[in-house]
């Protein structure tokens, strides 16, 4: 399979790939790990005149904390999430998510910001940081700017990124302590989600404190289950009040019917999942 | 046989191929490069039914880098019409079938037309720049709809979508009674519809052509399982002269089947080198290969079974209704019908009716996978078992007892008029009930029902045989098939003692250099690293029928041990006379001649070199001790098992995990159990990728929609059990080597096995049949969710 032809730019500071994406106009991509870009060109579903290569950005790289947040630079690898003691601290919703992506070459070269800014309805990176909240932070020719995650994804691979924006960094509020799990749901081990929940709960005295839920592949856009979450907050930490909340689940959702599932099994499995996830997270 | 000649088969060497195929570090056909080589590039059809009203190339030919732009007009006049050497009946409806569609494409994924550059690239940029339109046409799809009298037409010429109807019925053979009357008497009847899904292919290696046209002679290497048929196929198909057409396949990547083909690429290939007198090649992208690599199953099995309360079958009858897709490929209409000698399986059936009609659709054309035929019908057959068994409260594996061919009736000629030469079904099954802790897994199930947890457990059976090692040459005659079933090969015998053995059969992957290696080293007494296994080139191994249906072994590998003995035949009088005794009263044994009664010997190769030598040879010798064998063999050849599987369905999600599989396969003498486990465990996993994960669908305007591998679902270790394997040996009495084909057992044995096992677990809440593949959604709404 062979791409159209492009020319092909590696800068080494966001700096200079935001503007190599301003002199490159509407035409131009940027390359992180591949893991998604590269099929794409290469069934010429998109053929940039132009590619950005971020992997020689290396401020792009890696964790670090400041103060209540844990910030994540967006190329760094699904490899590095997984292995960063910081994110199982602090995110480890993020870091149960992750280990269900791919396998491990693919967890190699692709990056979160990379699965952030696709925004495949079936990736699995974008609910939990949905569910996790916090922010994104985007580079552009007038400095940057940041959004809030759940304004992020707007429809079907689309984002609030703008043509000459660059996703540089995922600021995510410390979830320490808290319990977390994603529940995924593929026809094959190695696939994207047909359906999965991203789920992580902060439980005191047998009781939820905080509940936050996410759904993969639910809609166009990973969603919130705040219905989910309201009927979990303030109540104890049981399977009763796990099931009777999980009901919930699919409310208000829209999900796609294709060859794996179609629309009312999706919604059916959303509520079957969030129990688990939710028993799973508060450790009932 | 000395405990030396014993060891080499029998004993589980590593492959000696597989540095070279796992690393890639060897000759695949796109890794070779030839001076002044072009690259073609295919336009595919976008629409499964259309006229062709026009092709505009201009913009195309004028991209940089571009030497030719070729459309099927300009190909009609020499393209003629690719090959089927099955037509399975005088009255088959043979379609002209164009390797480059002319004036109406009938599939989504038709060549329409193509492109040669001097570089892959160029070549597919200017496939953009083709401009062509289409008129569209009615489109059918489905095989009952298609022989509606109103339906669209793929070949309106024929006036009719039916491409042929055959029939075996046991009581106008001579080898059973009439169904009709059996079924109308009898207190059982079982009638069940189940389909058998379409599926792809899926080999590892992407087809890949490269023809050189320059000299003499044209030379065409190609991914292929069978360079032999390629060769007379495309001298048939081209009008070529045969001899000045020279096939490789070098190593080959994986077939299962799918390159058991002449396909059209490799006739394009051919006609764009000739007509620009340089090197051209083609290698399809997976997506590519998706769409139009042949297709294989699917079918309509309407099966009606009837018995005694007992559970003694007293007929079998089947209809089935088999999707061919627009053409017809090398075997297309012949595969469905190999079911009809299997859907009888290890059991003793009174009378048998067998009809298959075949139907053209708009979609691509359907041959040979792995198993061919016999899948579909051990499938057929195995889960009308378990029916029975349900139907009578009996157990599965008792309701076979009570049915199969005991192991002192053999040899035992079935309903189906084939002879089983050899088979112990009780062994094998009760090596597998144990391995398999039967009864306390049935247990287990009960529990679980009874408690109603919500992760049910069942169990599958599958005690199948197959026919393999096709074929004798007179079978297929009878049968109408375009072609022998012997298989050849030769043995060179070198100065320096080493041993070159060329055989006919064609190796994608099953190790037939290690198998191979083995059986020589084993009669001759060489070291296993002094053989060598020349294969797959026309010009070094001219006879050969190539490697399919599980052939290789119990066919070319019989040759091999034939020519074998007959370079030990000539090498007697020569080490007679160097050591001065009578031929009578030589010994051989480990790769020597002893003067019988004394120390006195000459080793086979030391004999070779006296041969080459021939300074002082026995009056009259031809020096020369290579030899060859063509072996045709007097029947198939039938390994059989006993397959057990349990699964756990997820009732809340309908997903299914498999919990354990149990195989126990007798495949005869086995040359190297490494090999045998690993083609077992290929087997098995292709067999349960069809229960489970593997289904190519077209949406209603015949786009494929399952044309990636994120779509077309294969398993990987991470979705599979761990498989447990045991044998039981029963040799083969139809070849000398006892040998019984193994490569397609595991496919045809699973996925009974697992499909019975999930019907199973959820048989109690009202289930009886749930369509493969076994999809959680398929199996949530089988049991009430969503209603
Ligand atoms: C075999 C396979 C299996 C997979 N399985 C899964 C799975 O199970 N679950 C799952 O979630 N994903 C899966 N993926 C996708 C994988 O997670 C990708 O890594 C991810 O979706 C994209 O990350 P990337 O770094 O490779 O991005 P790229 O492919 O390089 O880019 C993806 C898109 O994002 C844009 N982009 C990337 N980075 C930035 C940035 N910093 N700023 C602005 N735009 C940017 C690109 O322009 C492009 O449009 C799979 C991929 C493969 C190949």
């Amino acid at each position: 399979m062979i791409p159209v032809a492009f020319d092909y730019l590696a800068p080494s500071t966001v700096d200079e790939a935001v503007r190599a994406l301003v002199d490159a106009g509407e035409d131009a991509k940027v390359l992180a790990g591949g893991q998604s870009l590269l099929p794409v060109l290469r069934m010429r579903l998109a053929a940039p005149s132009m590619v950005v290569d971020l992997s020689r950005v290396g401020e792009l790289r890696g964790v670090r904390e400041e103060g209540d947040e844990l910030v994540i630079g967006a190329m760094t690898s699904h490899h590095d999430v997984l292995r960063d003691q910081l994110v199982r601290t602090h995110a480890l919703l993020l870091a149960e998510a992750t280990t269900t992506v791919a396998d491990p070459q693919v967890r190699h070269r692709g990056t979160l910001g990379g699965a952030l800014a696709h925004a495949d309805p079936a990736g699995d990176l974008p609910a939990p940081v949905l569910a996790l909240g916090g922010d994104v932070v985007l580079a552009g020719p007038t400095g940057r700017r940041t959004v809030p995650v759940e304004r992020f994804f707007v429809d079907y691979f689309t984002t609030e990124l703008a043509q000459d924006e660059l996703l540089v960094e995922i600021r995510l509020p410390k979830r320490t302590g808290w319990g977390a799990r994603y529940e995924k749901f593929s026809r094959v081990a190695q696939a994207w989600s047909t359906v999965a929940v991203a789920a992580t709960v902060l439980v005191r005295d047998g009781r939820f404190v905080e509940a936050k839920v996410a759904l993969t592949n639910m809609g166009a856009v990973p969603v919130r289950a705040y219905a989910v979450e309201e009927a979990l907050v303030g109540g104890s930490a049981d399977a009763d009040a796990i099931h009777a909340a999980a009901r919930h689940a699919a409310e208000g959702t829209n999900p796609t019917s294709d060859a794996s599932a179609d629309a009312e099994y999706r919604q059916h499995l959303a509520r079957v999942l969030t129990a688990r996830a939710l028993t799973a997270a508060a450790a009932v | 046989m000395t405990a030396a000649v014993e060891a080499e088969v029998g004993r589980a060497r590593r492959r000696k191929e597989d540095a070279r195929l796992i690393t890639g570090r060897t000759r695949w056909t796109d890794n070779l490069t030839l001076p002044g080589m072009l690259h073609l590039a295919i336009l595919r059809s976008p629409v499964a039914h259309a006229r062709i009203a026009a092709v505009d190339t201009s913009a195309a030919e004028a991209m940089p880098g571009v030497l030719a732009v070729l459309t099927g007009v300009d190909l009609a006049k020499e393209q003629g019409s690719m090959g089927c050497a099955w037509p399975v009946t005088p009255d088959m409806a043979a379609p002209q079938h164009p390797a480059m569609a002319v004036d109406t494409v009938r599939y989504a994924g038709e060549a329409v037309a193509l492109v040669v550059a001097a570089s892959a690239y160029q070549a597919r940029d200017a496939l953009d720049a083709i401009d062509v339109e289409y008129a569209d046409l009615p489109v059918v799809l489905d095989v009952t709809r298609a022989l509606a009298a109103d339906s669209p037409l793929v070949h309106p010429e024929f006036g009719s979508n039916r491409c042929a109807t055959w029939v075996f019925d046991s009581a106008e053979a001579g080898t059973g009674g009439e169904t009709a009357p059996a079924i109308a008497d009898a207190e059982v009847v079982l009638r069940r519809r189940f389909r058998q899904q379409r599926i792809i292919p899926a080999f590892m290696e992407p087809r890949s052509v490269l023809v050189d046209p320059t000299g003499d002679q044209v030379t065409m290497w190609s991914a292929t399982q069978v360079p032999h048929i390629l060769r007379m196929m495309l001298a048939a198909t081209l009008g070529l002269p045969e001899h000045k057409l020279r096939v490789i396949a070098p190593d080959v990547g994986g077939g299962f089947g799918g390159k058991l083909q002449v396909t059209p690429e490799e006739v394009l290939v051919l006609l764009a080198a000739r007509r620009l007198g340089r090197p051209v090649k083609y290698t399809e992208t997976r997506s590519d290969s998706m769409l139009s690599c042949h297709h294989g199953r699917d079918q309509f099995q309407d099966l009606t079974l009837a018995a005694r309360p007992d559970g003694t079958i007293t007929a079998l009858e089947v209809e089935l209704l088999a999707d061919l897709g627009a053409y017809l490929g090398l075997l297309t209409p012949g595969i469905p019908l190999l079911g009809a000698f299997m859907f009888n399986g290890i059991y003793r059936i009174p009378a048998y009716r067998f009809t298959c009609t075949s139907v053209f659709t708009n979609k691509m054309y359907t041959d040979a996978v792995r198993g061919a035929g016999r899948p579909e019908a051990t499938f057929g057959i195995e889960r009308m078992m378990d029916e029975l068994a349900a139907e009578l409260g009996l157990d599965p594996l008792e309701v076979r007892r009570r049915n199969w061919i005991g192991h002192e009736q053999f040899p035992f000629t079935t309903v189906a008029g084939l002879t089983y030469d050899s088979g112990n079904y009780e062994a094998a099954t009760d090596r597998a009930t144990e391995l398999f802790d039967y009864q306390g897994l049935r247990r287990e199930q009960a529990r679980r029902r009874e408690q109603d947890d919500p992760t049910l457990l069942g169990i599958g059976v599958s005690t199948y045989t197959e026919m393999c090692g096709i074929a004798p040459s007179k079978v297929l005659g009878s049968l109408s098939f375009g072609a022998g079933g012997w298989e050849h090969a030769a043995i060179r015998m070198l100065p320096t003692g080493k041993v070159e053995v060329v055989t006919g059969s064609s190796p994608h992957g099953q190790g037939h250099e290690t198998a191979w290696s083995q059986i020589v080293a084993d009669r001759l007494g060489v070291p296993f690293e002094d053989v060598e296994v020349l294969h797959g080139d026309t010009q070094i191994s001219p006879r050969g029928m190539d490697t399919y249906g599980s052939r290789s072994l119990a066919v070319g590998g019989v040759a091999v041990l034939l020519a074998a003995d007959r370079v030990l035949d000539k090498a007697r009088p020569v080490a007679a006379h160097l050591l001065g005794c009578a031929a009578e009263d030589l010994d051989f044994a480990a790769g020597r001649f002893t003067a019988r009664g004394t120390e006195n010997g000459v080793s086979i190769q030391e004999v070779t070199g006296a041969v080459f030598a021939a300074h002082d040879l026995p009056d009259g010798f031809e020096p020369n001790l290579d030899a060859q064998a063509t072996f045709d063999p007097e029947n198939f050849s039938f390994p059989h098992g006993t397959h057990l599987c349990a699964v756990e369905v997820d009732t809340e999600t309908g997903a299914v995990k498999i919990r354990s599989y149990v195989c126990v396969d007798d495949v005869g003498t086995v040359v190297n159990p490494l090999i045998v486990d690993g083609q077992v465990h290929g087997g098995v996993v292709h067999g349960i990728a069809q229960a489970l994960f593997e289904e190519a669908s077209y949406d209603e305007l015949g786009n494929l929609t399952t044309g990636t591998f994120a779509d077309y679902l294969l398993p990987t270790a991470a979705d599979l059990p761990h498989l447990v394997t045991d044998r039981t040996v029963t040799p083969a009495t139809s070849n000398p080597l006892g040998a019984k084909g193994v490569g397609e057992s595991g496919t045809i044995a699973a996925t009974p096995a697992v499909v019975n096992a999930v019907v199973d677990a959820v048989r109690h809440l009202g289930v009886t049949d749930i369509e493969m593949p076994c999809t959680p959604q398929r199996v949530w709404r089988a049991i009430g969710g969503g209603a």
